[in-house]
């Protein structure tokens, strides 16, 4: 906790000539920060804990201090397909970690209001480089995905057939040497990953395809389907 | 755990199957379904018509070899990042496992009117649907001086097996700063990217044991696949080993003397220590036999890969002749999906949904250094058509390519689990 006051106080030191509201947003991301600060730390003195140091994230590939040993295979997967820290994905990230990163380590149900996020990030701003670049309001986006689109019950049966295509790399033994294991997951995590693949979010060529040639009713039926071999594996 | 999956799902489709009036149950007998090759198309198609039907067709595949080596990846094993073991797999768990009667005999004779398949050892297996996936075999004369009997000399190593071992053996016993030659094949062949993914590899084995060695390829075709990052590759891990001669310089008029290791390319005689003849292919010999192809190739439906030309049979993979997707076995996997389930609602009236089709090629061009082309289809009613794709880019990082070559790693596992259980 002392960690986010050390913040605190840089902040006005640096930045008392900055017009009130991007100072408000500081400050109020500061208080969000309280959210994270029990696995991360960031300002002057800070160390890596559970979580790494989130100094100079912005615009920093993922998974990229070296002086952090614990980043998740999922998260050094998305850091080889070229992902960067930028606000885009930062926020996407704060929202919900599993909608970019499915496999993450970061226990962390995210922040749903988009103005928290916003502050959120002009905060961390102040530790990195990128910071003169932070909107003082993040542009509004579609969600990854909608109540609507995450309401939709799938037919496991179909999804089965579909499943084929899924198969010939993922294992359903829960193999994750490579191609990453997609059992086990809440159809929720499911249907927000294959989302975020279809709007571009995630890299993956080869996912980018597939789920470009899903249907929100096809996505729904996988998630379905999937969800019954965890139930099996339990 | 296995079983309870397969318990489960087999119970929705029993469901589905009794709501739904079976066709030929009706008619007395529980049917059968007899498989031709146990590959990326046979053994899938097999394992799925098996596991879905959870006993209510009756299964055989016929197979020569009780070792099937994979065609993917037999490259690896020619660059050494593979050894000849982890590309070899058996048919136990598909005997055992899913109750699939696996016969290790070659598939000499159809009939199409008594719906009989003749075996080399005489027994002949009746089928209600036959399923066809034979790979491919050479088209006889496509390239002057080389034939089958020749095969040993002049190895093709385009069907996995004593083949590349025979090849990987002949590179590395090439004298220093000998000549590897490749005779490259026309359009369409099995795996796009497979020859150039091959030169790649044997100039890694080369590079290490043999750095002054020349790699020379003899192509009858103006472009090839992933043409600009294989060659990228080439210039910065293989500075001048490796000559490609295309059709301008000659490519397309080559001929072989393998009792005197020469290639004639153009007239120009070139004497080489080692050489790879890929001939131009055509749809494997049962096809023909059971006279399903037309021309080279057996054409099938995109809805259902039944042949065109016989409504019990089915052609998958590279033998089959079905519009936009590559000879791969992604895509033979793909098709005998698609096919399995179309054979079962055919015989036992389960639910059938519209085709899908998917192909992703990995190519290692070095060590650490993967690359990708995939591609999604669907059925129309000419063809399978190409819908969308992607192809790795030029100038990829490190780490990219590395994470690419561990992916295509992946994709093996996953492939030959659902090849073979």
């Amino acid at each position: 906790m002392h960690i986010g006051i050390k913040g605190l106080a840089a902040v006005s030191i640096a930045f008392w000539a900055l017009p009130a509201t991007a100072e408000q947003n500081i400050e109020a991301g500061a208080e969000a920060f309280r959210k994270c600060s029990a696995c991360h730390m960031v300002g002057e003195d800070a160390a890596n804990r559970s979580g790494p140091v989130l100094n100079g994230i912005l615009g920093r590939p993922l998974a990229a201090r070296q002086d952090y040993p614990y980043y998740s295979d999922a998260m050094q997967r998305a850091a080889a397909g070229g992902l960067v820290w930028d606000i885009e994905h930062l926020e996407l990230f704060i929202e919900n970690p599993k909608s970019l990163i499915s496999g993450t380590t970061m226990m962390f149900g995210g922040i749903s209001d988009p103005e928290e996020r916003g502050h959120l990030i002009a905060f961390l701003g102040q530790f990195s480089d990128g910071m003169a670049d932070i909107p003082e309001v993040l542009p509004a986006r579609d969600p990854v995905v909608s109540p609507e689109i995450l309401a939709i019950e799938g037919d496991p049966a179909y999804g089965e057939y579909l499943s084929g295509e899924c198969v010939i790399c993922h294992q359903l033994d829960g193999s994750n040497d490579g191609i990453p294991a997609i059992v086990g997951w809440l159809p929720e995590d499911f249907v927000i990953a294959l989302h975020a693949y279809k709007s571009g979010y995630r890299t993956n060529e080869v996912m980018v395809m597939t789920a470009q040639g899903l249907s929100d009713e096809e996505i729904a039926a996988l998630a379905a389907y999937f969800e019954t071999l965890g139930e099996t594996f339990e | 755990m296995k079983l309870d999956r397969r318990g489960f799902i087999g119970a929705g489709v029993a469901t589905a199957a009794t709501l739904s009036a079976p066709m030929v149950l009706a008619g007395g007998h529980k049917p059968n379904v007899v498989v031709i090759g146990g590959g990326a198309g046979g053994a899938t198609a097999a394992r799925y018509i098996a596991k879905d039907s959870e006993g209510a067709i009756n299964v055989t595949l016929i197979e020569p070899t009780r070792t099937y080596y994979t065609c993917f990846f037999s490259n690896l094993y020619i660059g050494g990042f593979r050894d000849f073991a982890s590309i070899g797999h058996t048919y136990g768990t598909l005997a055992a496992e899913y109750d699939i009667n696996v016969v290790h005999d070659w598939a000499i004779g159809v009939d199409r009117d008594a719906k009989t398949v003749t075996l080399a050892g005489g027994a002949m297996v009746p089928y209600d649907a036959l399923i066809i996936s034979p790979g491919i075999d050479f088209v006889e004369g496509a390239v002057p001086g080389w034939s089958v009997e020749t095969q040993n000399a002049m190895p093709h190593a385009y069907k996995a097996g004593s083949q590349t071992q025979l090849l990987k053996a002949q590179i590395e016993s090439m004298p220093q700063g000998g000549t590897f030659a490749m005779v490259a094949p026309p359009n369409p062949f099995r795996c796009p990217p497979g020859p150039y993914e091959r030169v790649s590899m044997v100039a890694s084995l080369l590079q290490g044991s043999n750095p002054t060695a020349k790699i020379l390829i003899v192509d009858p075709k103006e472009k090839f696949s992933k043409q600009s990052l294989f060659e990228e590759a080439w210039s910065k891990h293989y500075s001048g080993m490796i000559e490609r001669v295309g059709p301008d310089f000659g490519g397309a008029n080559v001929e072989v003397r393998p009792d005197a290791m020469e290639v004639v390319i153009d007239g120009e005689v070139e004497k080489v220590d080692v050489c790879n003849v890929i001939p131009a292919q055509k749809a494997g010999l049962i096809a023909e036999i059971a006279g399903v192809t037309e021309g080279n190739w057996a054409p099938v439906t995109a809805q259902e890969m039944r042949s065109k030309i016989d409504e019990n049979i089915y052609v998958l993979g590279d033998a089959s002749q079905q519009g936009d997707m590559p000879k791969s076995g992604f895509s033979a996997n793909s098709q005998a999906k698609v096919c399995a389930m179309a054979v079962r609602a055919a015989l036992t009236g389960s639910a059938a949904f519209p085709a899908r089709f998917s192909n992703t090629c990995w190519s290692l061009l070095a060590a650490d250094d993967g690359v990708k082309v995939g591609a999604q289809y669907e059925a129309t009613p000419e063809k399978i058509a190409r819908t969308s794709g992607f192809i790795s880019n030029t100038g990829e990082d490190d780490a990219l390519r590395a994470q690419t070559y561990q992916e295509s790693v992946g994709w093996y596992e996953g492939i030959t689990t659902d090849m073979f259980g």
